[in-house]
C-alpha cells in the first residue's frame, strides 16, 4: 500500500475531522436507499400506503411470499440468468482472445481495431436500438433463426456491450503478465494457444474475474433493449419488475422485496470479487 | 468508416495462409500473421452484427421517410433526403424546439452529474487511501449503489420521491417543516434535480473505484519524499496525489461524460416512458420521438445528429487533454 501513513508525521487534526464527516454524511447518503429497502420489505401494505414510517408499525415476510404470485418473478428470475451468465460467459472468451492478440502481436490494423472497438461505447444505445431489431427480424425471416424475441438475441446484444470495455481492460491486463512466461511457454512446444490456456489466463484470473463481474452487471441490469426484444415467456426482471404497479395498487412493499431478492445474486457477487475488481482495474484499465 | 472496413478485410485476406500453416511443427512466421486475426475474428463479427453494421442501417434509416406504414418492410420507405434532420434542426418548429430543450437539459444535468460525481468519489478515495478502522466495510458499503442493478435501486427512489407515501416528503415536509406543502419530485421542475440525485447516487462508486485503483499505482518513495522536505499531508495530496491522478481521470472523466449523457435506463425507470420536460434527457427524448409517436426516421436522423456531437465532444476532449502527453491512446 503506497499511503501517506507511511510519512513519519501523523495525520493533521484538520485532516482527521474533514474525512469523519465527509465519510459520515456520504454513509448516510448512501445508506438511506439500501435502508428503505429493507425495512419497506418488511412491511405490511398499509405502512407503504399512508405516510412514510421509519420504522415497520410491524415486521411481515409476507411480501416474499406474495411476490412470486404477484408476477411470475421466477420465470423472470430464470430467464435473467440464463441471459446474463450466457453473455457473461461469451464475452469473457471472446474479450480474452482479442486482447491476447492485441496484447502479444503485432498485426497491421491493430490500432484501427482498438480504436473502433472503443469507439463503440460512445454509441448511444437509442441509435441502434431499432435498426438492430430490424435486423434481427430480417436475419429472422431470411433464416428462420429467431434472434428477436429471444433469449439467444439478447444474449447476443449484451455480451458486445460489455466487449469493448472488457477487451480493453484485459488489454491493460495481459501486458502485465510477462511476456518471457509465455514465450517459455512457446520453447517448451505448447503451441500459442496452449500458452494462452496454461499459462496466460491463470495468471490473468484476477483481471478476467474484474471482466466477468461487469458483464455479468452489464447483462443483469440493463433495461432498454429487454423492454423492446423480449416477449412474455423471455421477459426479464429489469422489464418484469414493472409488473407490480397494477392499475389500482401499488404493491411497494413486494416491489422492495422484489428489488432485494433480485439485488441480493449480484451485490453479493460483486462484494465478495470487489477485491478482484481492484486489481484487475489497478494493473489494467487505469495503469 | 473507411476504417473498419479495412479491419473487417484483412483478416480475411490473411486468414487462410494462417490456418493451412496452423498445424504441428511449422515455425510459427506463417501462422503468427494470420493467428492474431484469428483470435480477433470473433469480437470483429459481434462488433459488426450488434454494433456497426446497425449503426449503418440507422444512418441510412434517418434519410427516410420511415412512419408505421413501412415499418414492416422498411427497404420500400421513400427517401426523404435531408428531411428528417430539416425537421430535427428546426429550432422554430415543436420537433426541433423539443429536441433543443431537451439537449440543453442533457448537457446541464451531464455536467452537473459526472463533477458530483468525480469530485465525491476522488474525496472518497482520498480520504480512505489511508488505513483506519472499518475501512474494508465502508469501501464495501460505498460499492453497493454501483453493484445494485440499476432499476432495482432505481425504484427505490422512485418510492423514495412519491407525494404522499415518500420518505423525502416526510422528512422535508413533517419532520423538518421545510416546505408548506409537499412537493412533487417526479413531475414538474424539481424532477431534474430528483434524476440529478439518483444519478449521483448510482454513479460516485465508479469514481470512486477507478481513483481508488489509479491511488495505488502512486509510488510511495514520492510521498516519502515528500514528507522529508516537510510537506504536510495536506500538501501531499494537493501537490502529489492529485497531479498523479491526472491520466486516470482523463478516461474516468470521459466514460462518466457518454455514461451520463447517454444514459436511458436511470430516467426511464424514473419517470416511465414520458419524462418531465425539466428532466427530459435526450435518449428518452428520441425513444418516445420513435416509439411513441412512430416516427423512426426521424427518431434516427436525431440519434445521429446525437453521434455527431459526441464524435466531436470526444475528439476535442482527447486533443486537447492528450495535449503535451506521451500519446492520445487510452
Amino acid at each position: 500500500m503506497s499511503s501517506p501513513s507511511s510519512s513519519p508525521m501523523a495525520p493533521p487534526r484538520s485532516f482527521l475531522w474533514s474525512r469523519r464527516i465527509f465519510l459520515t454524511l456520504l454513509t448516510g447518503f448512501v445508506l438511506i436507499p439500501v435502508y428503505v429497502m429493507v425495512s419497506s420489505s418488511l412491511k405490511p401494505l398499509a405502512d407503504v400506503t399512508g405516510k412514510f414510517r421509519w420504522l415497520p408499525s410491524g415486521l411481515t415476510v409476507r411480501p416474499y411470499i406474495d411476490i412470486w404470485s404477484t408476477v411470475p418473478l421466477a420465470k423472470y428470475f430464470v430467464n435473467s440468468l440464463i441471459v446474463s451468465v450466457s453473455a457473461t460467459v461469451c464475452s469473457v472468451v471472446v474479450a480474452v482472445f482479442a486482447a491476447y492478440a492485441v496484447s502479444r502481436y503485432d498485426f497491421r490494423g491493430k490500432r484501427v481495431f482498438t480504436v473502433t472497438v472503443l469507439s463503440t461505447q460512445m454509441f448511444p444505445g437509442i441509435l441502434f436500438l431499432l435498426p438492430l431489431f430490424l435486423l434481427y427480424v430480417n436475419i429472422g425471416n431470411a433464416t428462420g433463426i429467431a434472434l428477436f424475441g429471444s433469449r439467444g438475441g439478447l444474449i447476443l446484444t449484451y455480451l458486445t456491450f460489455s466487449l469493448p470495455f472488457s477487451i480493453w481492460m484485459l488489454i491493460g491486463y495481459l501486458d502485465s503478465v510477462p511476456r518471457d512466461l509465455d514465450e517459455a511457454a512457446l520453447v517448451d512446444g505448447c503451441g500459442p494457444l496452449g500458452a494462452l490456456f496454461r499459462i496466460v489466463v491463470p495468471a490473468a484470473i484476477p483481471g478476467i474475474v474484474a471482466v466477468a463481474v461487469y458483464a455479468f452487471m452489464t447483462a443483469w441490469g440493463e433495461v432498454l433493449f429487454a423492454s423492446v426484444m423480449t416477449n412474455d415467456t423471455t421477459r426479464t426482471l429489469a422489464v418484469g419488475l414493472q409488473g407490480y404497479s397494477t392499475l389500482n395498487d401499488v404493491y411497494w412493499n413486494q416491489i422492495m422485496a422484489a428489488s432485494l431478492v433480485v439485488s441480493v445474486p449480484v451485490v453479493a457477487g460483486f462484494l465478495l470479487l470487489q477485491r478482484y475488481l481492484v486489481t484487475g482495474l489497478t494493473a489494467g484499465a487505469v495503469k | 468508416m473507411t476504417t473498419t472496413t479495412t479491419a473487417v478485410q484483412e483478416p480475411a485476406r490473411v486468414n487462410s495462409p494462417g490456418a493451412a500453416g496452423g498445424s504441428g511443427r511449422r515455425p510459427g512466421r506463417i501462422r503468427r500473421v494470420g493467428l492474431p486475426y484469428l483470435l480477433l475474428l470473433p469480437a470483429l463479427l459481434l462488433e459488426l452484427l450488434v454494433h456497426l453494421v446497425p449503426m449503418v442501417i440507422g444512418v441510412v434509416m434517418s434519410f427516410k421517410e420511415l412512419t408505421q406504414f413501412y415499418i414492416r418492410d422498411w427497404g420500400t420507405a421513400p427517401w426523404s433526403g435531408f428531411d428528417n434532420y430539416k425537421v430535427s434542426v428546426d429550432f422554430d418548429a415543436p420537433v426541433g424546439k423539443a429536441l433543443l430543450h431537451s439537449f440543453f437539459v442533457t448537457v446541464g444535468f451531464t455536467l452537473l452529474s459526472v463533477g458530483l460525481c468525480w469530485l465525491i468519489g476522488t474525496a472518497a478515495a482520498v480520504f480512505m487511501q489511508d488505513n483506519f478502522r472499518g475501512r474494508g466495510l465502508l469501501r464495501a458499503l460505498f460499492l453497493v449503489p454501483y453493484a445494485l442493478p440499476v432499476y432495482a435501486a432505481v425504484i427505490t427512489w422512485v418510492f423514495m420521491f412519491q407525494h404522499d407515501n415518500g420518505l423525502v416528503n416526510h422528512v422535508l415536509h413533517d419532520q423538518l417543516h421545510l416546505t408548506d406543502k409537499p412537493s412533487f419530485w417526479l413531475i414538474g421542475d424539481n424532477s431534474f434535480w430528483a434524476l440529478l440525485i439518483v444519478s449521483v447516487w448510482k454513479g460516485w462508486p465508479f469514481a470512486f473505484l477507478i481513483v481508488m485503483a489509479g491511488l495505488q499505482n502512486i509510488p510511495r518513495e514520492l510521498y516519502e519524499a515528500a514528507a522529508l522536505d516537510g510537506a504536510g499531508l495536506w500538501q501531499q495530496i494537493r501537490r502529489i496525489t492529485l497531479p498523479s491522478l491526472r491520466p486516470v481521470n482523463q478516461v474516468l472523466i470521459l466514460v462518466l461524460f457518454l455514461w451520463t449523457f447517454n444514459d436511458f435506463n436511470t430516467p426511464y425507470v424514473l419517470f416511465g416512458k414520458s419524462a418531465p420536460e425539466a428532466a427530459d434527457l435526450i435518449s428518452v427524448h428520441i425513444y418516445q420521438a420513435s416509439f411513441v409517436t412512430w416516427n423512426f426516421g426521424t427518431g434516427s436522423a436525431m440519434s445521429v445528429l446525437l453521434l455527431l456531437f459526441l464524435l466531436v465532444v470526444t475528439g476535442v476532449y482527447l486533443v486537447f487533454t492528450s495535449r503535451g502527453r506521451r500519446t492520445a491512446d487510452v
